[in-house]
């Protein structure tokens, strides 16, 4: 019972830190792609000062929506993806589920707050959130394929290369990067698996080139096209922490390393050391991964995106994949 | 497709929509994401300006003209005063035709970067349209300095035209074409060798050459599908006699002609490039000699009064054929009848040609790719926060700020 307790207190605090940093580091993403194009961009704190906004701002439920699944939606597309960080271990400190969920579970997770998302489109009854949840649905058809690819690979070569612990589980790739085991073929693997799942990172988050679900100027945002108020306020958050907890995932995956130990750290210092670390990483790869790619390129049509997952990303996971188990089995 | 492919439904595209800088609606009739039937309708901005003009005499008209479109506002003014000055038999000055004909290539210039930055952004490319913007601020710049002003010039008159290319001017011009030559490049290589910038225009709203005559596109709508049209070269007005223009069609550049979205974007960003040729012509050959037939106001206005006829102005303006018919009776000080024809009204005639067999995402893009007349553009002050400082600007103010710009740039 005290355990639960435990958790249910740290889960919590955990939880609004993570918020506050998911929602930073959207206004950081803003700021640097703004720079980028060489405009001064928004405040920081834009992201907040929009949430909080749109906190009290009055939400609108369309006549010819589905209410209860309208309402719903938000709300369980908000809880799936924070729930992801109660199984992604940060830094030294261990995620506060760990020994209940995995990657596999991680991935439903993902996949639970797209399908919220997609609903809650389709209940809008708008032509424009329709088209918007339809091309969601594919879009998460096309990545599912090399993502699924990546993490089965990625649990076989734990278990065939003998790194202790679950094979699917975080905490196992956290306790031993994967790169230290791998021959230089199996490195080659590695590269190639990380790069289709940078591939993947835009779609999961919605950003150019894939934001194909929400596009402005071809559907009117889509997907969120019917939400105001609280609801459109959940939805932002949703995307701002998915662009973090993919960002998170990918670090625990392929770069787990901890500063913390390495300069003699110990006792609270070491956590405090290694979780801002890992933070650090987060957000760059939510620079390079993501600002980077949606400043450099525009917007992908939908099938162009299905035949770049299927062919294009799936093809380099699938060659990682034979690459890395030639490395085991060789 | 599954067994339910042939229910279609209607999705409306404007009049108010992201992706469109002007009210227009399109119905799509769409089967998932492919577009099987659409209808334009036009008509969400008609301002009545025609039957304004005829409570007004020709020199008024002029300020009139020049609000009809925000971008191409001198091209419509030069179209009117060629229409009035057909009817009154007035000959304009050689110097004189060589100050519109720089005004109306600047005014291409900006026209065109504006539409590509836009087209950019329809297919979510935003940093080619800051890009754009960014350098779209020169030639913005170099009109101020010419002019006095960024979007409305004030600069045609009937027999000539109001202000002199001065030195000062002339270099600015100079300095613009250095830079575009410079700079222009980049966005060139940006828009042009990016892989979803291609895959996103090649192949996009089709129109053939046949389905182009036949529906009457224009300007660079029909060069980019391979027509070699263009009354800077069939009809030379204004100095374009001496300038020698070739129409620019993309079968000269790239070898073969497909009419998409692509092949509008290249003619449109190839054209600035020969715009800076002929403004250097402009400037290098400008002759000396008055810049008006009459400079007194009431003898024009006397001439005007006195003559009688129908007058025909047509030029090639940065969207396609511009043309304005003026009807002036003797004795009546105001324009009895006027008639505009914008290029856009040809040119959104194949949009649903266009739109056939494509998909939902490119319809914006296919409105754009016409470049559907925008109607007007607006300043914009940065405040600065970090200082702490917040002051609200009255009109007044704005007025001012502008015009203490407007008195830098032109050295005054």
């Amino acid at each position: 019972m005290t355990d639960f307790l435990t958790k249910l207190m740290s889960g919590t605090a955990l939880l609004f830190l993570v918020l506050l940093l998911a929602v930073l580091y959207d206004g950081l993403d803003r700021v640097v792609h703004a720079r980028m194009q060489r405009r001064l961009g928004p405040p920081v704190l834009q992201p907040l000062y929009d949430l909080m906004k749109l906190f009290v701002k009055e939400n609108i439920v369309p006549r010819r929506a589905v209410a209860w699944v309208f309402n719903g939606a938000p709300l369980i597309a908000v809880t799936a993806v924070l729930m992801v960080f109660l199984y992604v271990p940060m830094g030294s400190l261990p995620a506060i589920l760990s020994t209940g969920g995995d990657v596999i579970l991680i991935v439903y997770l993902f996949a639970l707050s797209a399908v919220a998302m997609v609903a809650g489109g389709f209940a809008s009854g708008s032509p424009y959130a329709n088209i918007g949840a339809q091309r969601e649905m594919v879009l998460m058809m096309s990545y599912e394929v090399p993502l699924a690819i990546v993490v089965t690979t990625l649990a076989y070569f734990a278990y065939r290369s003998g790194i202790p612990g679950e094979p699917f589980s975080l905490a196992t790739f956290v306790a031993m990067p994967v790169w230290g085991m791998a021959g230089w073929m199996g490195m080659l693997g590695l590269g190639a698996l990380f790069v289709s799942l940078m591939a993947v990172v835009p779609a999961e988050v919605g950003k150019v080139p894939m934001d194909i679900a929400e596009a402005k100027t071809e559907i009117l945002e889509g997907l969120i096209c019917e939400y105001s108020g609280r609801n459109l306020a959940m939805f932002k958050l949703t995307f701002a922490l998915r662009h973090s907890a993919m960002c998170a995932v990918v670090v625990s995956l392929f770069f787990p390393w901890n500063i913390g130990g390495f300069i003699g750290l110990s006792g609270a210092w070491l956590l405090v050391v290694d979780f801002l670390f890992f933070w650090i990483k987060v957000l760059f790869l939510q620079v390079f991964g993501v600002t980077v790619i949606r400043t450099a390129f525009g917007r992908f049509k939908i099938w162009q995106a299905s035949q770049f997952y299927w062919v294009q990303v799936g093809g380099l996971a699938l060659a990682g994949m034979i690459l890395l188990s030639l490395d085991v089995l060789a | 497709m599954s067994a339910g492919s042939h229910k279609t439904y209607r999705i409306p595209i404007g009049p108010v929509h992201v992706g469109l800088k002007e009210p227009v609606t399109t119905w799509l009739d769409v089967d998932g994401e492919r577009i099987v039937k659409a209808t334009v309708r036009p008509g969400s901005i008609h301002r009545g300006i025609e039957w304004m003009a005829r409570e007004r005499n020709p020199i008024q008209v002029i300020y009139l003209a020049e609000r009809i479109c925000g971008i191409c506002s001198f091209t419509h003014i030069v179209a009117f005063l060629r229409a009035v000055e057909d009817a009154a038999k007035i000959e304009v000055p050689i110097r004189a035709q060589y100050i519109r004909s720089l005004v109306l290539e600047l005014e291409r210039i900006h026209s065109h970067i504006l539409w590509a930055g836009v087209a950019c952004y329809t297919f979510g490319y935003d940093s080619a349209f800051n890009l754009g913007m960014l350098l779209r601020e020169k030639v913005m710049d170099v009109l101020e300095a010419l002019t006095g002003n960024r979007v409305n010039y004030g600069v045609g008159t009937v027999g000539g035209v109001r202000r002199d290319l001065t030195p000062k001017a002339a270099k600015a011009v100079r300095e613009m074409i250095e830079f575009y030559r410079r700079e222009f490049q980049a966005f060139l290589d940006v828009v042009t060798e990016d892989p979803i910038a291609k895959a996103r225009m090649r192949n996009v709203g089709v129109l053939s050459a046949e389905d182009a005559v036949r529906y009457c596109a224009l300007g660079p709508t029909a060069r980019g599908s391979g027509l070699r049209v263009d009354l800077r070269y069939s009809s030379p007005y204004e100095a374009y006699g001496d300038l020698g223009v070739t129409p620019l069609v993309p079968q000269d550049y790239n070898g073969e002609v497909f009419g998409d979205v692509y092949d509008r974007f290249f003619v449109r960003v190839m054209e600035v490039v020969q715009s800076l040729d002929l403004l250097e012509k402009i400037v290098d050959g400008i002759p000396e000699g008055p810049i008006t037939w009459e400079p007194k106001l009431p003898k024009v206005l006397a001439a005007l009064k006195a003559a009688d006829g129908i007058g025909w102005g047509i030029i090639e303006g940065p969207r396609g054929d511009d043309t304005h018919i003026v009807k002036l009776t003797r004795g009546e000080e105001n324009v009895t009848w006027w008639k505009v024809r914008a290029p856009t009204y040809s040119n959104a005639v194949s949009w649903p040609l266009m739109f056939k067999d494509q998909e939902i995402a490119d319809a914006p893009l296919i409105i754009n790719s016409i470049d559907p007349c925008i109607s007007c553009m607006e300043r914009v002050l940065v405040s600065d926060g970090r200082i702490g400082r917040s002051e609200i600007v009255t009109k007044a103010q704005l007025i001012e700020k502008c015009r203490e710009k407007t008195r830098k740039v032109m050295g005054a």
